[in-house]
């Protein structure tokens, strides 16, 4: 693999993080538990969905082929996408919610505070932009966690349930394979095993104020980030794509 | 997050109403009256007659589920929009919308209306709501169609309002109208881009056209001869203009833009007066209007039931919130 593909790959991991995650936040809009939710909730799908727009945008670029953020965000299929396998999970309860959320920013911050040092000035000019937005998400997600997680019985236990859910799927956020090291070698891709000791202290301390339990170390799941996602993904897709695939000679 | 309560309270210079004479009541009024036709904005701690206060807080709670319930024809199509850039402005549309609930339920507190016991009068069916949100939205188009007519005739509508006589009524409408002539915009704005398109695109464009041309009209009223509260919400300045004035001016504006787009509104009787410099139109089918806003719509019961699961569900969050809130509290007098 060349420096370019990486390169590419890369930036799809990053965009389809975004767009998947914003598509799940979507769905929340006019089912939210209250309005100061469905505002707060919009907010970020935003945040997120621009930053989607801004890394696809430049993975077009990267290829060369002529494919805009449109043509990558709707007219790829499942084999193609790259986002990690934790923002694809469905959006269960809004502590279901909010506990992948948290779960993603804590992953999220640190990643794109990494890389707004980065060598390659388009994705340290992004990663800048988008930094910003991350630590209010994750500071937001963190004050729900520990709202709900020290809140009632009921919630609390709904809350350790989500997270014991989730788990499993936060390995392979840090898992670093050929992508991470080729680009790494040319001081473009961030140290995931940094950004993973930031989210485990950051992680550590939620939880424990939250009143709840870490889960223990058990087999994580991992694949999405190389193409080979849950079931879920399908679904989300054929419903994001609808129009682009129906009516391939339009423009919207 | 509320916390208030979940009664409907009054403030409490109502229920020193009881002791004042008849009198001292005909000279509240009149000096009321007085300040009104003065143009002098009433606030939230002036004295009012009960029924200005009722009226007001049917209107602005009224108002304030239609835009709550009219997140949901548009949302159903934000999982679903055809580019990521409409994808952001109809996020960003629908948030205005919910941001307008907010405001509106705001006001609509400061006359001792809380936002629960609204929103629970909703659920139970008590209180109304524009009765266009009952209508489905069937295929892209109908985003455009929304944004086009029913933003287009809720800013007819509310642009005068934004001079109602009650305070926080009129200023929460400024802000609002601002968002919705920018709404307004962007869904004449993808009905253009829709009629410019394929064979496909203007067949989506007119049939939406179709469905959402005769509810817009409703959307401003029934018929001066049936509405009961015109007459006495023109004399406190709730209201400025009767429906079916407002309604001829959203058909004069909405004409040339169907024109300019070739789309053709779906009523034969349609035509310029030279006249009278306005356009007539065709029999609106009020039977349909009270139909709908009674219940039998295409989608009055799916419109309350998403709301109301959505309150239900949602209901451990807004306790575990509650909890915690109060826990903190209680840790801060510890620790004092
Ligand atoms: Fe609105
Ligand atoms: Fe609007």
């Amino acid at each position: 693999m060349n420096q370019r593909q990486a390169l590419y790959e890369y930036l799809l991991r990053l965009g389809d993080n975004a767009l998947i995650l914003g598509q799940r936040l979507t769905e929340w809009i006019g089912h939210a538990p209250a309005l100061e939710e469905e505002l707060g909730s919009a907010n970020i799908a935003l945040d997120l969905i621009g930053q989607a727009r801004g890394w696809l945008a430049y993975a077009g670029a990267v290829e060369g082929t002529g494919r805009d953020e449109d043509a990558l965000a709707l007219q790829r299929d499942v084999l193609d996408f790259r986002n990690a396998l934790l923002v694809e999970q469905p959006n269960g309860h809004y502590g279901d919610t909010i506990a992948r959320q948290y779960l993603f920013d804590a992953f999220h911050y640190p990643l794109l505070e990494a890389l707004s040092g980065c060598a390659d000035q388009y994705i340290a000019a992004i990663a800048a932009k988008s930094c910003k937005e991350a630590g209010y998400h994750r500071r937001r997600s963190a004050e729900w966690m520990i709202r709900l997680g020290d809140g009632t019985a009921e919630s609390h236990a709904k809350l350790q349930r989500s997270v014991d859910t989730l788990w499993p799927y936060t390995g392979e956020l840090f898992a670093m394979d050929e992508i991470d090291r080729t680009l790494q070698s040319a001081g473009v891709a961030a140290d995931l095993a940094g950004v993973g000791r930031t989210w485990d202290e950051d992680v550590a301390h939620t939880l424990k104020t939250a009143t709840l339990q870490r889960p223990a170390a058990g087999w994580m799941q991992s694949g999405g980030k190389q193409g080979r996602h849950s079931e879920q993904l399908g679904y989300i897709l054929a419903e994001m794509q609808f129009l682009p695939r129906a009516y391939p000679d339009a423009h919207w | 997050m509320t916390g208030k309560t979940l009664m409907h309270t009054q403030p409490a210079h109502t229920e020193v109403e009881l002791t004042r004479s008849a009198e001292a009541i005909a000279e509240l009024e009149q000096a009321f009256q007085a300040k009104i036709d003065a143009d002098i904005k009433i606030e939230p701690k002036d004295w009012m007659p009960q029924a200005y206060r009722q009226s007001l807080v049917r209107q602005i709670s009224q108002h304030a589920h239609s835009e709550i319930v009219g997140m949901l024809p548009e949302g159903n199509w934000l999982t679903r929009a055809p580019s990521l850039g409409r994808k952001l402005i109809l996020l960003a549309k629908v948030q205005d919308e919910a941001g307008h609930g907010l405001y509106l339920y705001s006001a609509a507190e400061t006359l001792g209306a809380s936002r629960e016991a609204l929103i629970e009068a909703l659920h139970a069916g008590k209180a109304k709501y524009s009765s266009i949100f009952n209508y489905p939205t069937l295929t892209w188009a109908d985003v455009g169609a929304i944004g086009w007519l029913v933003d287009g005739a809720a800013l007819i509508n509310q642009i005068p309002l934004c001079r109602c006589s009650y305070g926080p009524y009129a200023r929460a409408m400024r802000r609002i109208c601002k968002e919705e002539s920018f709404h307004q915009r962007q869904g004449y704005e993808i009905m253009l881009t829709l009629c410019r398109g394929t064979a496909a695109q203007k067949r989506m464009a007119q049939d939406a056209l179709n469905r959402w041309w005769w509810p817009s009209l409703m959307m401003l009223g029934p018929p001066d001869a049936e509405s009961s509260h015109t007459q006495q919400s023109m004399r406190w300045k709730i209201k400025r203009h009767t429906n079916d004035a407002l309604r001829q001016k959203f058909v004069d504006q909405s004409v040339p833009q169907a024109d300019y787009l070739r789309l053709a509104p779906p009523d034969p009787k349609l035509k310029w007066n030279e006249q009278t410099g306005h356009y007539e139109f065709g029999a609106i089918d009020w039977n349909e209007f009270w139909r709908v806003l009674k219940g039998d719509g295409p989608c009055n019961r799916e419109r309350i039931e998403a709301r109301r699961r959505a309150y239900d569900e949602g209901r451990w969050i807004r306790e575990a919130a509650l909890a915690f809130g109060a826990k903190q509290a209680r840790r801060a007098r510890g620790a004092d």
